[in-house]
């Protein structure tokens, strides 16, 4: 409940627009060649969580080396708190880290671990042990203070890692994919503590992934990272319902892809030829106009089987493939074209089962389908 | 469905059979044979083809490195020089009690001639005379002529009483402590070595004490091998760690350029090394005459920096340094920056974090350096011998000489004994101090 409000806050603040973090224009070149991060700019307001998304080598990393002060940016500027840090070395930057490989320090006990910032400040002893024993609870590891970070199983140790950047209570606390040497349920669990956290400490969080259900499920706004460029900075579900570019569309979720020529607009809906001369309705998003060739992008669970009367497009596939997920049934159809085309259909009692080989009529919404920019061949 | 229970029931009475057979006698196979033995029959084949091809190794171990070593301990106990020589005297002289002030009886002397006569003649390597009068020269420094004088008279005595013939070829037969060194020396096992290598003596009164100053010159090179072998060891670490840090952080491609730099010495002869040296720091050498060019010293006021402990310690901090390195290069290499990151990330000054978070790190690969580089270094020969001169050698530079040169090879190898418990004993304090199983030798 608390946390709600918290982010209530955020939002509120956002709309005065003063952000906590704030990159201007940063260019990032390691060799002089390349640009790794090629003119970013980023708001990120205070409490808010912000998740760096994107494939590897995007430049996810780079980004929160930079806000970190361990990389210097090539050009451009970053804020913290309003006050440009391109010049504070890191450790006077007070931001808390996590890092993939966690980096707790293997000659140290967990508590040793975690006292360290507090060491580093000169706290007295006492008002360590009681911060220590605090952040231990919270992470609810009290009983391995006396411990090696060797001794601990991997999520534990994931705990350390995010108790210790937490220990000297930062206002900023920045995470570069801290779950990835996590299996997949612990990884589940994780996610939901390190939000939960947030949500108690009300900290602003900077966190990298290359992984979108992660992204989805924690994140107040989503940056999608591609070769050094935002393509999209959102919320997770106008990420998963608006895709602003074919990237963003294919990266999140499952996505099919028709490709066609805009033929017509009008009120925000263009009428698209695909190459096999189908006629199909979709919602305007990233077409100048007519004339323009498009890919047209479109989630499968919003496609129906036998659709009804008045659905805008309706078109015919063959059935290639059926796979039985329980649940649903994912069904590969060839439809206009393109046979890597998914429709997941809802196992249900009362609809007669599909057949391999056989010929099915689909539908879907103008609205469900997004005219976005061209990617070429499918 | 019945039928699938009553499965169940049959498999669940199987496994508690099991469980009883396991609680009362061991296991037994399918054909009846107990598993224990089963499973021992069935590896005793894979465990002898181990047994087979450690064998070359421990064959080459055994000939090359136990054997010599075991012999050269034995080695250094052991003297069987005056026996060899004197047979029947060697046993015969056991028979006389020192202790009780008397000189030995005549049966003793008449053999003590007889065998001095008869060993006269004997020319076979090691079994002369001279051999003997080594020997217990070594014991009674100045008595060798003493020997060698009587046994071409030796003949002559034909009848007793022996002592006063032998008093009249030399005075010097006349004194107990003599014949208590012959009898000494007639043993065939010794610790007289033993003490000589630790600077101690049998004195007047047959009890051991300190050697007379001028003869005390084994333990003060065995502390000055010690004391230069430390300073050594730390001057390798003080400039190996630097360069080893260098090494660990830049990009693979210039670290392996500079590592090959770092290996050179290693491509070269020891001897072409140390003469570099040699033509470096001699006082006609170039250091020498680029200060001189510099103004830094006069002409006159060359250094001598080589044939003394200087180009000792400077050739050898050289030599010993890719020890140093390698053992902490690839302890370092395996320190993720992100370490130094997060300790700076969480406020750490650039120096704090090295002090609590890196240094730490690297102990490892320290103490396996400088073990490394102290222990090479106590036993290093060659260097010392070409520039220590004499003020800059080692205690095996030592051994060496009695082992080629004066062919004192026992004590040549009592030396060599202590060094090598000296070694053991520091490895010991080490394996107390660091724990030999942490090291890190790359
Ligand atoms: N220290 C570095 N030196 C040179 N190139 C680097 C360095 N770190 C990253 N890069 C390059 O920058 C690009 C982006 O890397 P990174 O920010 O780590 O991506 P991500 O975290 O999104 O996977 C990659 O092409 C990578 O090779
Ligand atoms: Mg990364």
């Amino acid at each position: 409940m608390q946390g709600a409000e918290k982010n209530n806050m955020a939002v509120n603040k956002s709309a005065t627009d003063t952000s906590y973090v704030r990159f201007e224009n940063v260019q990032k070149s390691y060799d002089g060649e390349v640009l790794v991060v090629k003119d970013l700019n980023l708001d990120i307001q205070k409490g808010e969580f912000v998740t760096m998304l994107g494939p590897s080598g995007s430049g996810k990393s780079t980004c929160l080396m930079m806000l970190a002060g361990f990389e210097p940016a090539t050009h451009g500027e970053i804020f913290l708190d309003d006050r440009p840090i391109n010049t504070v070395p890191p450790h006077k930057r007070g931001i808390g880290m996590v890092f993939q490989n966690y980096a707790l320090f293997p000659h140290m006990t967990v508590a040793e671990n975690l006292a360290f910032p507090l060491e580093v400040r000169g706290m007295s002893r006492s008002d360590q042990e009681d911060r220590v024993k605090k952040i231990l609870d919270l992470v609810e590891l009290p009983q391995m203070a006396g411990r090696r970070p060797a001794q601990l199983s991997g999520g534990q140790q994931q705990r350390v890692a995010v108790a210790r950047a937490l220990v000297f209570e930062p206002d900023l606390v920045l995470m570069d994919e801290p779950l990835g040497a996590l299996d997949k349920q612990l990884r589940e669990q994780m996610q939901y503590e390190i939000k939960h956290i947030h949500e108690n400490l009300g900290v602003t969080v900077v966190y990298v992934t290359h992984d979108q259900t992660e992204a989805l499920t924690m994140s107040d706004r989503v940056a999608v990272f591609e070769d050094g460029v935002i393509q999209q900075l959102s919320s997770p579900e106008s990420l998963y319902e608006s895709p602003q570019n074919s990237f963003v569309a294919q990266f999140i979720g499952e996505n099919n892809k028709l490709n066609g020529v805009v033929e017509k607009v009008s009120k925000g809906i263009c009428q698209v030829r695909t190459d096999d001369g189908t006629l199909l309705h979709a919602e305007k998003v990233n077409v100048e106009g007519v004339g323009d060739k498009t890919t047209l992008s479109l989630r499968p669970e919003r496609i129906e089987l036998d659709p009804p009367k008045g659905t805008k497009n309706v078109v015919k596939g063959r059935v290639e493939e059926l796979i039985y997920l329980g649940d649903h049934i994912r069904v590969r159809m060839n439809v206009a074209g393109n046979s890597e085309f998914i429709v997941k259909v809802r196992n249900r009692a009362d609809k007669r089962p599909l057949k391999e080989g056989q010929d099915a009529k689909i539908g879907w919404l103008a609205e469900d389908c997004k005219a976005l920019d061209y990617v070429g061949q499918l | 469905m019945g039928k699938k229970m009553s499965d169940t029931a049959v498999n669940n009475m199987g496994t508690q059979a099991q469980k009883l057979a396991a609680e009362n006698n061991p296991l037994i196979t399918a054909d009846g044979i107990p598993l224990k033995q089963k499973l021992a029959k069935t590896t005793r084949k894979m465990k002898m083809r181990a047994l087979l091809l450690t064998m070359p190794l421990v064959l080459f171990i055994i000939v090359s490195f136990v054997i010599p070593i075991g012999q050269m301990l034995h080695r250094g106990f052991y003297n069987p020089a005056v026996s060899n020589v004197m047979p029947n005297f060697s046993i015969a002289i056991k028979d006389w009690d020192e202790t009780t002030g008397e000189m030995p009886s005549d049966e003793i002397l008449k053999v003590f001639v007889e065998d001095l006569a008869l060993a006269r003649k004997n020319r076979e390597v090691g079994k002369t005379v001279g051999n003997m009068a080594t020997r217990i020269n070594y014991e009674l420094p100045g008595s060798r002529s003493l020997f060698t004088k009587t046994a071409r008279r030796a003949d002559k005595i034909t009848e007793g009483p022996y002592l006063d013939e032998l008093i009249a070829i030399d005075k010097k037969w006349d004194n107990h402590n003599l014949w208590r060194t012959v009898k000494r020396a007639s043993n065939d096992y010794t610790i007289s070595f033993f003490l000589a290598a630790l600077d101690l003596k049998y004195d007047e009164n047959g009890e051991i004490s300190r050697a007379d100053p001028l003869y005390q010159i084994y333990v003060p090179i065995l502390m000055k091998t010690l004391m230069l072998s430390a300073l050594i060891t730390f001057l390798c670490f003080l400039i190996a760690y630097p360069v080893s840090y260098l090494l660990s952080t830049l990009p693979l491609r210039t670290s392996n350029l500079l590592m090959i730099l770092v290996l050179l010495p290693f491509w070269t002869s020891l001897l072409v090394r140390t003469s570099a040296w040699i033509a470096m720091l001699q006082t006609e050498g170039i250091i020498n005459d680029i200060m001189v060019y510099l103004g830094i010293i006069g002409d006159d006021g060359r250094i001598q920096m080589i044939y003394n402990q200087t180009g000792t310690v400077i050739s050898m901090v050289h030599i010993l340094l890719p020890f140093m390195i390698l053992p902490l290069y690839s302890v370092m290499k395996t320190i993720p920056p992100s370490y130094m990151r997060a300790a700076k990330s969480m406020g750490a000054t650039n120096s704090y974090a090295f002090r609590k978070v890196y240094f730490p790190q690297t102990i490892p690969g320290i103490a396996a350096g400088t073990l490394l580089v102290f222990i090479l270094a106590i036993g290093y020969y060659i260097t010392p011998a070409l520039v220590g001169g004499s003020d800059g050698i080692f205690i095996s530079n030592l051994i060496a000489d009695h082992i080629r040169k004066t062919l004192n090879w026992s004590l040549g190898s009592a030396l060599a004994a202590i060094l090598l418990v000296v070694v053991l004993i520091f490895y010991w304090m080490y394996n107390r101090l660091v724990g030999v199983d942490k090291l890190k030798f790359g």
